[in-house]
């Protein structure tokens, strides 16, 4: 497993896997690329070729996550960009873009860099780095966008995730300088007067646990005046996890009036509501907050109308000890990669919401269109890079963080029942997965 | 093990009960000898991670009164300034064998994950803006004990009902005890989905005052003005201060109950604070007589009478 | 706990074989009110015309003992006899073997007891605990002249040097068996039942009972009020 140019030694014959849950057809890979699909992938494929049963199995084409966090550089102990990888590709993701919010800030084409080589070094996932917007987060001051944007890690994605660009004419002026390369502002839409000191969604829960509530609007209002912004510069914006129905309402409206605008929501988002706050335990606690019933429902719905765009995982590892404590001195955030696509047949596809074509498009393709990020997120079919996702929507497991590729524990799912397993993860045609284990 | 962590956890019986062991209790305060063998050879630990002399000495005196031996940890001077978790804390009086521990936190919650953590039973002495049990509890027998009942009595709670823990375990514990509660507070002072607790609310003070049985006065700190809760601590004295005007609206055997630290000339005057039917210092004495009750149903059986599981 | 309502102590209600048929009245009104009596003139006898006497129940079935002793005592000598109760919950000896239990109430006549003769009052003397309870908390009272014991039934089995200045009736029992006394007052009839051990009842409540009695093989920490 290492660099993409020695990737493709061995050949793969993938028998009886289901393209986009549709009827099984046998897939070829050789090469880095798919070979073939169909009748013909046997009769194409060589001597040597591996066989990789995969009866009744999801073939997806790779996943591609637009917001993770793997902790490197600065907090190694919660996640380095090897072990996030390995975690990425026990999700059936073939890419990822790495959140800035790392110490030192990734605002400089060094440190983006820097991030991107040790993705490369991996090999497990591609990793695409995210910029910040402003320097060191601060909100003050432009980071050098172009420069990352020239760098070899080619950044595409500008977000200052964990702190808002809250000041409007930053904001504007960031909307308007990444234009010159096609980038995008991803941003993490809360009000930070109206968030002051919050603790969890503002409403029953909050009011009976004595916790400072996060209000709706403070995302809501944010999104709205991005929103029109954007429309006003002729530039992409990307709302990052939305979490609200307001949130959802306002992106449809945005998009009804043709602003470039697009959106992601969480895997836990979609399932996890704020009644699990009652017993305090900080694994809960994440940004933006888990919200209520019908937050969770109007987001589903989103999502399956494609007024939100795509599903995000914002992957949050953090150390034991930043989450067995008080919450309010918990730090926010939760695993994800191992778990998405699980969620996602609970919530969408077990729901009737999605079909497995519509998963790939909001888990593959459309995050890669948004992150313009070539050779992911393509069709599965003879001639595209062989990123691939085996799935076994038919399995069943019981979460447990511990057996989890991620250096951290803070999954919100420990001990739930979950539907589907990833069995298997090529990555141009290496796999990074077989039989449902790293290689 | 089971624990007082908030007022949601007490069925009626069981606030009766305390009540009840309570004013049997309150006898042991007006004897020569003030102590009972009860919970003799019993470790209680107080930690009290915020200054609260008034309810860590209150706590002390009820374990002493049941003859427990009594461990004082606060956090200034001690391994938690020095930077040990709540959890390591939490380990070390477990090693320690304590069976009871009364906790004080600045966050809410704290008290639900220190229970998770030890084995004894936690007391909830105040954590953040969540609850602080037996202060209601000692408001409740204080009621009970001035006026000879709970159930339809009318109580109006005045002010800082946002931030206060008073306020959250005195209208859980006044409803399931059958009071009417009515609170009463400027509506940046009160928390957006009140409409969903059991009780009324009020933006006029005068017009719920001679409708009130008991007025309990919360404490507001001058600071929330900075944060725009009000325009000037002398904006919210006026409509929300107990003066002697507004006393004269209240019937002629309505009481007056504070759970302090009192800010007199804010939230109350001087002369209201000092008339008889002010409760202020009975509610200090009555609370020792509710932690012994509290500490006896917990930690005197085998298993606790009371509390949440 | 178990058969300590009229309906189940009396023999004729339940159907045989539910355990609270097997309950025998011992002794029945009239002999409960004759033996109070007795008691009442043994006192005034003791102590010389009962001038300096308080009497205190034990609750909760020795304190409507209490008062019956004293009305008795007050007919006599025309005028009142201090009287009031004392809970002696938190002195017990076996509180770690059942869950926190509720209070009596305990009421200490204004005199006080200092200098007095106390007549402690309680139904059922059986292994002494109680009353060394009792003793315990007079002492954190005050100090008496002297401390008597006024029992209705005495069923033996004593595991402290204590005994009775009065007793009803003495009722030789086996460890197996139960002595209940029931009073108006609280049960709405008088009557001394003497039944089998682990009648009617939970599992959980027959635990309990094992815990918290004196039994052939088991603890010997209880109480002699078994219907507490």
């Amino acid at each position: 497993m290492s660099d993409e140019n020695e990737s493709g030694g061995t050949e793969y014959l993938i028998r009886g896997a289901r393209p986009l849950g549709g009827e099984p057809a046998d897939i070829l890979v050789r090469a880095g690329e798919i070979a073939a699909v169909g009748p013909r992938a046997a009769a194409e494929a060589g001597a040597p070729a591996r066989t990789v049963q995969a009866d009744g199995m999801i073939a997806l084409p790779g996943l591609v996550d637009l917001h993770t966090h793997l902790r490197e550089p600065g907090r190694e102990d919660a996640e380095t960009v090897a072990s996030g990888c390995r975690s990425a590709a026990m999700g059936g993701f073939t890419a990822v873009h790495a959140m800035a919010n790392t110490d030192p800030v990734a605002d400089t084409a060094g440190v983006v860099e820097q991030v991107w080589r040790l993705g490369r070094d991996s090999g497990h996932c591609d990793v695409r780095p995210v910029g910040a917007v402003t320097r060191g987060l601060a909100g003050e001051r432009l980071a050098e966008l172009g420069a990352m944007a020239d760098s070899v890690a080619r950044v595409r994605v500008f977000s200052d995730d964990g702190m808002c660009v809250s000041d409007p004419l930053l904001m504007r002026r960031a909307l308007e300088y990444v234009k010159a390369f096609d980038g995008v502002v991803a941003q993490h839409a809360q009000d930070p007067r109206l968030t002051q000191g919050a603790q969890m969604n503002e409403g029953e829960v909050s009011d009976r646990l004595g916790l400072a509530g996060w209000p709706a609007v403070a995302e809501e209002a944010v999104i709205a005046r991005d929103c029109l912004l954007a429309e006003h510069v002729g530039s992409r914006l990307h709302v990052c996890h939305v979490s609200t129905k307001g949130s959802v309402e306002i992106i449809r409206w945005a998009k009804q009036r043709g602003c470039d605008v697009t959106a992601e929501v969480t895997p836990h988002h979609l399932l996890l509501t704020d009644d699990l706050v009652e017993g305090y335990d900080p694994i809960y606690k994440v940004n933006p907050p888990l919200r209520t019933a019908a937050d969770v429902h109007a987001l589903r719905e989103g999502l399956a109308d494609g007024t939100i765009d795509c599903v995000a995982t914002d992957h949050a590892p953090h150390p034991i000890e930043a989450k067995e404590t008080e919450w309010a001195n918990a730090a926010m955030g939760m695993l994800g990669l191992e778990t998405a696509l699980s969620v996602v047949q609970h919530t969408m596809v077990d729901t009737g919401l999605l079909d497995w074509a519509a998963v790939a498009d909001r888990m593959s393709a459309a995050p890669a269109r948004i992150g313009r990020l070539t050779g992911h997120g393509r069709p599965l079919a003879a001639g595209e890079p062989a990123n691939i996702a085996l799935y076994d929507a038919s399995a069943e497991r019981v979460v447990d963080p511990a057996a989890m590729e991620s250096k951290s524990t803070n999954s919100p799912y420990r001990g739930m029942r979950l539907p589907g397993r990833v069995t298997g993860t090529f990555l141009r045609g290496v796999p990074t997965v077989l039989d449902g284990k790293i290689q | 093990m089971r624990h007082l962590l908030s007022t949601a956890d007490l069925g009626h019986d069981e606030a009766v009960l305390i009540l009840d062991t309570a004013r049997e209790l309150a006898q042991i305060g007006e004897r020569s000898v003030k102590k009972l063998p009860t919970l003799r050879g019993r470790t209680v630990v107080n930690l009290f991670y915020e200054d609260s002399t008034r309810t860590r000495t209150s706590f002390e005196l009820a374990a002493k009164r049941l003859s427990a031996d009594v461990i004082n940890f606060s956090a200034k001077g001690s391994s938690v300034a020095k930077g040990e978790s709540l959890k390591d804390t939490a380990l070390t009086l477990q090693a320690m064998g304590a069976d009871g521990v009364v906790v004080r936190h600045g966050a809410s919650g704290a008290a639900h994950r220190l229970a998770g953590w030890v084995d004894g039973s936690v007391v909830n002495a105040g954590d953040g803006t969540h609850e602080h049990p037996t202060q209601a509890l000692l408001d409740a027998y204080t009621m009970r004990e001035r006026t000879g009942r709970l159930a339809g009595l009318r109580v109006a709670i005045v002010g800082d009902v946002l931030h206060s823990r008073v306020a959250r375990s005195n209208v859980l514990l006044l409803h399931t005890l059958g009071a009417e509660v009515t609170l009463v507070a400027p509506p940046t002072l009160v928390p957006v989905s009140v409409g969903t607790w059991p009780c009324q609310v009020s933006y006029d003070l005068d017009e719920v005052l001679p409708k009130s049985d008991v007025v309990m006065m919360l404490r507001v700190q001058a600071e929330r003005m900075n944060e725009a809760f009000f325009p000037t601590a002398r904006e919210y004295s006026r409509r929300y201060g107990l003066d002697r005007d507004r006393f004269a609206l209240m019937g002629e055997d309505a009481i007056v109950m504070h759970p302090g630290p009192m800010v007199r000339g804010m939230e109350i005057s001087a002369e209201v604070a000092d008339s008889p039917r002010a409760t202020v210092t009975r509610q200090v004495a009555n609370g020792v007589s509710v932690r012994m009750a509290v500490l006896y149903l917990l930690l005197g059986g085998s298993e606790p009478a009371i509390g949440q599981r | 706990m178990c058969a300590q309502n009229g309906a189940e102590g009396d023999p004729s209600a339940g159907p045989p074989g539910t355990g609270a048929g097997e309950l025998r009245a011992v002794l029945e009104g009239p002999e409960i009110r004759r033996a109070l009596t007795r008691i009442a003139h043994e006192v005034l006898e003791r102590t010389k015309g009962a001038e300096d006497v308080t009497l205190l129940g034990i609750p909760s079935r020795g304190a409507p003992l209490a008062r019956r002793l004293a009305e008795r005592i007050e007919r006599v000598e025309s005028r009142t006899v201090p009287c009031g109760a004392l809970d002696i919950t938190m002195y017990r000896d076996d509180l770690h073997l059942a869950p926190a239990r509720a209070l009596g109430r305990t009421d200490i006549p204004q005199e006080g007891i200092d200098g007095r003769v106390v007549v402690l009052v309680d139904d059922v003397l059986f292994s002494g605990r109680t009353v060394r309870a009792a003793l315990d908390a007079l002492n954190d009272l005050g100090r008496p002249r002297a401390v008597q014991l006024a029992v209705l039934v005495d069923r033996g089995h004593r595991e402290l040097p204590i005994r009775a200045d009065y007793v009803g009736k003495n009722l030789p029992t086996s460890l197996r068996e139960t002595v209940r006394v029931q009073l108006e007052e609280t049960d709405g009839r008088d009557a001394v039942l003497l039944g089998p051990a682990g009648g009617p009842g939970t599992p959980a409540e027959a635990l309990r009972r094992s815990a918290g009695r004196p039994g052939p093989g088991g603890e010997s920490t209880g109480s002699e009020e078994e219907n507490r």
